[in-house]
């Protein structure tokens, strides 16, 4: 038994030909069918080895292995860890371990030692020997621990201010668990739901637990699960399909990702247990090319899945078969749409149908399909293991349970996190993100992407739930929230996503290929200062019939950020329009660099870093800047150090 | 002189189309696979998938261009995907490919005449908690500033 997974002596005889009904519970618990006290020990061992309880004389150093730590150099660390480990001698007692994302990206590559729950963050490489010194003599290495903008330090994971405000139950294995090892998901609980489902449950009962729990679907929409679960499974059909939609394409979410680098046996679980309520046998997960990572992770999850007997024909001995089959994207946004993700499946252009029929009655090759999102499906396992009733006691009456959000923008800390619904924006960009970077103020929070809208200052006290934000042109949306301080210019956001949806209109219907075309030659020429008010009523115009006569969610939802902001930074659009004036410096068009006389040095470090040459100047002398030359890429500002250069 | 390995390829493609000649729905991932051989889809290769597959050419050149991920020109040896996500962009990523414009000299979607470099953009590498962020082959690079950027890419081969 080398595995956890493995049979412990040769009276198990667990394996996909003659499957086990006891094999999951039995590898945490058991052995049930022998008593043999060596056996037991066995697994003990293993799964100590994996939740590392306090007390015990064994550690573990945890390295991030999400794709933020990687590109810090995280893979480099690990091998320098083990190579202090061995030469400290303590690799009996001491093993490093690469699990999924922390959620703290920007302090990356992070640390983490079990199970005293130290936390280190931006280590290097040289760091290592110092790190296996604090597992020999208990030292902690102070350079190394966490500190805020204050210099308040923090050594332990649960008191840094960024985890203190959160909930981890999804997120709670990224941070634990080695992806890419099934006997670890197994050893924290793992497929414990899914036994429960097949031996004490009928898929009708799967589906009232989670009508009960509440669940909406976390791509967006709200939708709740119960009800699109029980819509399938009512559909007579013999051959229904399950999808896992993981084509996390709004800019500035990456939660799905997370979850799939970090814990991808619990969307495995997920679209299991879904497969079986719904009475489908064949699952497919769609997930995103431009996500390496998770598409790696997921191909081993799902092969030892199918190794144990987790996935296949008669799983763990109740009759029921299902198995998964990974899609790779091929870099199509739309393709988060349903329908155009049913297409790609297909192999046709990834472009949405006309609703109805719902994809629940014809979806999938035209059978009766359920699509839920990588986050959704991740809470199934969790609320048949909690009970409906646990599950509510999260989050508020109509959107129950957490959120797993992405914050990024101008904050102190970037990163993921997972709070209960219902939290307030305030408490989650002030207390858990830690505020407004550089000392500047807020000014908006972009929620949901490129279906979303921008909210405002007056907003802060909003609840985060799906109703809330809805009613005041927001969205939840996947869960992407970008914090933009007083230096963002709203007209400019609102150019920015038009040229995202634009740029990936699938060209079906008319009013979203031409509408959005429209709209984004308006803004660009708002940010060039050439537009009129008449401009201003035909973009209005062109809003709403471009939301009310789209195909697909992508047309409909696209206005949102232009109507948002048109709602609470109108006279941003004004000063743009009226004035020919971007007040917060961003459109270059409306945007002029000039050095101050009286200011500059002579130092020369702008002349030297113009990209285009356009400062002249005498060394000792005041420089000037060439209005026909300069680009306005504001490098002379950035390097100026004696705030010599001025922006009107 | 250079090895040749064309004989390899064809002979790959042999495989790939014999393995999915039958399976509905594989027109996306033999494209996938077919570029991961040649590098890109040439109008030569479009045809013997089609054919491989018995689907029209139409309908193979219409999944081929939908679909940002295939290319129908030659790539250059490393690719650069800068990230336009909305992180990115409000913390300076449209600086950072200016600056990487200046320094391989094509414009975004064009490769350099030495086949050094392809230069692309991407909606969002879900590294936002890095932002801004680039993608030079498969490192992810973030963090960045418009030296810092034009700086990995200077060690590239």
């Amino acid at each position: 038994m080398i595995n956890l997974m493995d049979n412990c002596c040769s009276k198990c005889t667990h394996s996909p030909a003659t499957p086990c009904s006891n094999y999951v519970l039995c590898r945490t618990a058991g052995p049930f069918c022998h008593t043999d006290k060596g056996c037991e020990e066995k697994r003990k061992n293993h799964i100590n080895n994996v939740r590392v309880p306090s007390g015990g004389n064994y550690q573990q150093i945890i390295v991030c292995g999400g794709t933020g730590c990687t590109s810090s150099g995280s893979a480099r660390l690990v091998d320098s860890l083990k190579e202090a480990v061995n030469e400290a001698g303590l690799s009996d007692r001491v093993a490093v371990k690469r699990t999924g994302c922390h959620g703290f990206c920007e302090n990356g590559p992070i640390v983490h030692i079990k199970p005293e729950g130290i936390f280190y963050t931006r280590v290097k490489p040289a760091d290592a020997r110092d790190i296996v010194n604090h597992l020999a003599d208990g030292q902690i290495v102070e350079r190394l621990v966490y500190r805020d903008a204050a210099g308040n330090s923090y050594p332990h994971f649960h008191e840094i201010p960024f985890y203190a405000g959160q909930t981890l139950i999804l997120l709670t294995n990224c941070g634990h668990i080695d992806p890419e090892q099934i006997s670890d998901y197994v050893a924290v609980g793992g497929y414990r739901s899914l036994v429960k489902v097949l031996q004490h449950m009928t898929p009708e009962q799967v589906i009232e637990e989670i009508q009960l729990s509440g669940l909406r679907g976390r791509g967006g929409a709200g939708f709740p699960t119960g009800k699109k679960w029980a819509a399938a499974r009512r559909a007579a059909r013999e051959i229904k399909y399950i999808i896992c939609n993981a084509d996390e394409g709004d800019p500035g979410a990456f939660m799905d990702r997370s979850l799939l680098e970090g814990d991808p046996h619990s969307v495995l679980e997920g679209m299991i247990i879904a497969g079986f309520a719904v009475g489908s046998h064949q699952g497919y997960i769609y997930c995103r090319a431009e996500y390496p990572l998770a598409i790696k992770r997921l191909k081993s999850a799902i092969q030892q899945a199918r190794q144990w007997g987790l996935l296949g024909k008669n799983i763990l001995n109740s009759g029921f078969d299902f198995d998964i089959d990974l899609k790779e994207g091929a870099g199509a946004f739309v393709c988060g749409e349903g329908t155009a993700l049913q297409a790609s499946i297909e192999g046709l252009r990834g472009m949405p149908r006309v609703k109805p029929p719902r994809s629940t009655e014809k979806g999938l090759w035209e059978k009766p399909t359920v699509l839920n999102n990588v986050e959704t499906l991740a809470n199934v396992p969790l609320i048949i293991q909690m009970g409906a009733e646990e599950y509510r006691k999260l989050g508020t009456e109509q959107s129950p349970g957490t959120k797993i959000f992405a914050l990024s923008g101008s904050l102190v800390n970037p990163g993921l996190v997972e709070v209960p619904m219902g939290k307030t924006l305030r408490e989650i960009i002030f207390g858990t993100g830690g505020g407004i970077r550089d000392g500047k103020a807020f000014k908006a929070v972009q929620l949901g992407g490129p279906s979303g809208g921008c909210l405002a200052e007056q907003h802060l006290d909003l609840p985060v739930d799906f109703d809330s934000l809805s009613s005041v042109g927001a969205t939840i949306g996947s869960g992407g929230m970008v914090v933009m301080d007083e230096g963002a210019c709203m007209v400019d956001v609102a150019r920015f996503f038009l040229a995202f949806t634009q740029k990936e209109s699938c060209g079906k219907c008319t009013p979203c290929r031409e509408g959005t075309k429209r709209m984004l030659e308006i803004l660009e020429r708002m940010c060039r200062g050439e537009a009129t008010l008449d401009d201003l009523a035909d973009l209005e115009r062109l809003c709403r019939v471009v939301k009310n006569t789209s195909l697909c969610g992508l047309g409909q939802a696209c206005p949102n950020p232009v109507l948002s902001t048109l709602q609470y930074f109108r006279e941003e659009y004004m000063a743009h329009i009226v004035e020919k004036r971007c007040p917060a410096g961003v459109c270059a068009e409306l945007v002029r660099y000039r050095i101050d006389e009286n200011l500059c040095r002579g130092c020369g470090l702008c002349l030297k870093n113009c990209p285009v040459q356009a400062i002249r100047g005498q060394r000792k002398q005041p420089h000037a800047i060439d209005d026909s030359r300069c680009i306005k890429c504001g490098v002379c500002l950035s390097k100026c150090k004696f705030k010599a250069v001025v922006r009107s | 002189m250079q090895e040749c390995h064309c004989e390899d390829k064809q002979m790959k493609l042999a495989q790939l189309l014999l393995k999915y000649k039958d399976t509905p729905g594989a027109l996306i991932p033999v494209l996938q696979q077919a570029q991961e051989i040649f590098g890109y889809l040439s109008p030569e290769l479009l045809r013997e998938i089609s054919a491989g597959l018995r689907i029209p050419l139409s309908r193979t050149y219409g999944v081929a261009t939908f679909y940002s991920q295939f290319h129908l020109k030659p790539r250059g040896r490393n690719i650069i995907k800068v990230c336009q996500g909305t992180a990115c962009h409000v913390r300076g990523g449209s600086k950072v490919l200016e600056a990487i414009k200046r320094y391989v000299g094509v414009e975004t979607g064009e490769t350099s005449e030495d086949l050094r470099f392809t230069l692309e953009t991407v909606a969002c590498l879900g590294a936002c908690g890095l932002a801004p962020v680039m993608m030079v082959n498969e490192e992810t690079e973030g963090q960045l500033t418009p030296d810092k950027a034009v700086k990995k890419i200077a060690d590239c081969e």
